[in-house]
């Protein structure tokens, strides 16, 4: 089953460090908040990551097709 | 069972009203309605489980603008087996509307009928009734639910807690966090209130209008429900027609009714119309060739609308459509409750082209990061509160996309120099 980020809008607060880590699915708006795209099974790695990292814990990795 | 009551009639959240000419107290109510139909006992209970089933018979959806179908949340929240909340949302945050004050202003035990028995439905030992903080709904609420209890007609006790008059406010999350004693913000999600909200409890939160609509259907069956609606949209609903219009108010018609004849119960046109705004400020305009459209949800989302909670502004040719626009972007960037990134920046930013445009002051660089802004907000919330304000933006430059053409050059279009027509709160 396939993955998808879900940021909490509440918590993030545009560090902008996921998009560093995982740019090939996490844009930044012109405001520094993040756009999240799919994540491709090769990028599972980095997503964790991403989602560790986050230095507000905004970031969430989930099954897709939950809410 | 009056007689009335029993034929297809299309009024009936107002029939009351119609009749008495005046707000029905708990004897008007009792005479003209009986006691709500709760079985003696407050233990969840078979009946329970039915009332549930009536009211999915009856095919009743919410009316706070989400239309989502009331005995599925029902269920949902029934399905705990935990002790409920039942709470009425009529925090009408929509300066267009004016329709769950009325009904709780004229029939309130009406709409604490039908949350008693959803209360009991559900398995709930408590009601909140959330209205405006400090208002003089507050104070009349207030009187009706004593006036229950001392007629000891309150199986559960009902308890009216005032909301402040944000528009995020009345967000069902924002809600339940206030009753909390928290802030009127809304909460990300899940869990959503029907897994865990006020007091951590499985939490029923419905619109006021839909509450009544429960007290009827538990008394008269869901044939009598469906007997006027559409099929896939049953029933009556209240509209808020204001505007352009010789006699703006609210309107009880079955849902389906047209725009157009929406437009014509509340007097009709007082003036040319240009375009009419459907469900509210999160909602989207519509061009004078789609007022022909039905009033359901269906309907609506064929033309890309949103009929929202049931909310008609007709829009004179002498008003400026996109100046009016404007200060409505203004209003709704300013209502943000400032928790989200794409809303806190996006809305003013949005509501900031919106105003170039409107002041004859933008290029084409303008409308390119406008497009590309509308692009980008949606979906990125907590609540759908950047949702509508993209929506009704988009809408307003596709609608009135031929008179921006007036915008191009400095003080050419001279309606957008005009008072605002729309209601925008806090405006003198």
């Amino acid at each position: 089953m396939a993955w998808r980020l879900r940021v909490n809008p509440i918590t993030c607060t545009g560090h902008g460090l996921c998009a560093e880590l995982l740019p090939e699915a996490i844009g930044l708006d012109e405001w520094g908040y993040p756009i999240l795209g799919p994540v491709p099974d090769r990028l599972l790695p980095l997503a964790r990551r991403a989602v560790v990292d986050c230095p507000t814990l905004a970031l969430k990795l989930e099954r897709d097709g939950k809410s | 069972m009056t007689a009335s009551a029993t034929t297809a009639s299309t009024i009936r959240l107002l029939a009351g009203y119609h009749a008495l000419g005046r707000a029905a107290g708990l004897s008007d109510h009792l005479t003209q309605y009986g006691p709500p139909p709760l079985p003696g006992t407050t233990t969840r209970s078979h009946a329970g489980q039915r009332l549930i089933q009536v009211v999915e018979e009856a095919g009743l959806t919410g009316r706070g603008g989400g239309a989502f179908p009331t005995a599925r949340k029902m269920r949902s929240v029934a399905a705990s087996r935990r002790r409920a909340v039942v709470v009425v949302n009529a925090a009408e945050g929509e300066p267009a509307s004016g329709k769950d004050r009325l009904l709780l202003t004229v029939a309130p035990h009406l709409v604490l009928d039908g949350a008693a028995l959803a209360a009991h439905a559900v398995g709930a030992r408590e009601i909140v009734v959330c209205v405006h903080a400090g208002g003089r709904l507050a104070a009349d609420t207030e009187r009706a639910v004593a006036e229950r209890e001392q007629a000891r007609l309150t199986a559960v006790p009902i308890r009216v807690c005032g909301v402040p008059g944000r528009y995020v406010a009345s967000e069902e999350t924002a809600l339940v966090s206030w009753i909390n004693g928290g802030e009127a913000k809304p909460a990300f999600t899940p869990p959503r209130p029907y897994e865990r909200g006020v007091d951590g409890r499985p939490t029923l939160v419905s619109n006021a209008e839909t509450y009544a609509h429960i007290a009827l259907i538990a008394r008269y069956g869901p044939e009598w429900f469906r007997s006027c609606g559409s099929p896939d949209a049953p029933g009556t609903a209240l509209f808020t027609v204001t505007g352009a219009v010789a006699a703006p108010g609210v309107i009880e018609a079955p849902l389906g009714t047209s725009v157009a004849d929406l437009l014509r119960m509340a007097g009709g046109p007082s003036e040319q119309l240009q375009a009419v705004l459907a469900g509210g400020y999160g909602g989207t305009w519509l061009p004078l060739p789609l007022v022909h459209t039905p009033t359901t949800p269906a309907a609506f989302a064929a033309t890309g609308a949103a009929l929202g909670p049931g909310i008609i502004v007709a829009l004179p040719t002498r008003a400026c459509g996109v100046a009016e626009s404007a200060w409505v972007l203004a209003w709704l960037a300013s209502e943000t409750a400032g928790q989200c990134g794409p809303c806190v920046f996006g809305l003013p930013a949005i509501a900031a082209d919106f105003a170039a445009i409107a002041n004859c002051q933008a290029d084409a660089s303008v409308y390119r990061r406008l497009q590309q802004r509308l692009s980008v907000i949606a979906g990125r919330g907590a609540c759908r509160h950047p949702d509508g304000a993209v929506r009704f933006a988009a809408s307003a430059l596709q609608v009135f996309g031929s008179h921006l053409s007036f915008h191009e050059r400095a003080g050419r279009c001279l309606a957008a120099r005009r008072p605002g027509l729309l209601p925008i709160p806090g405006r003198g």
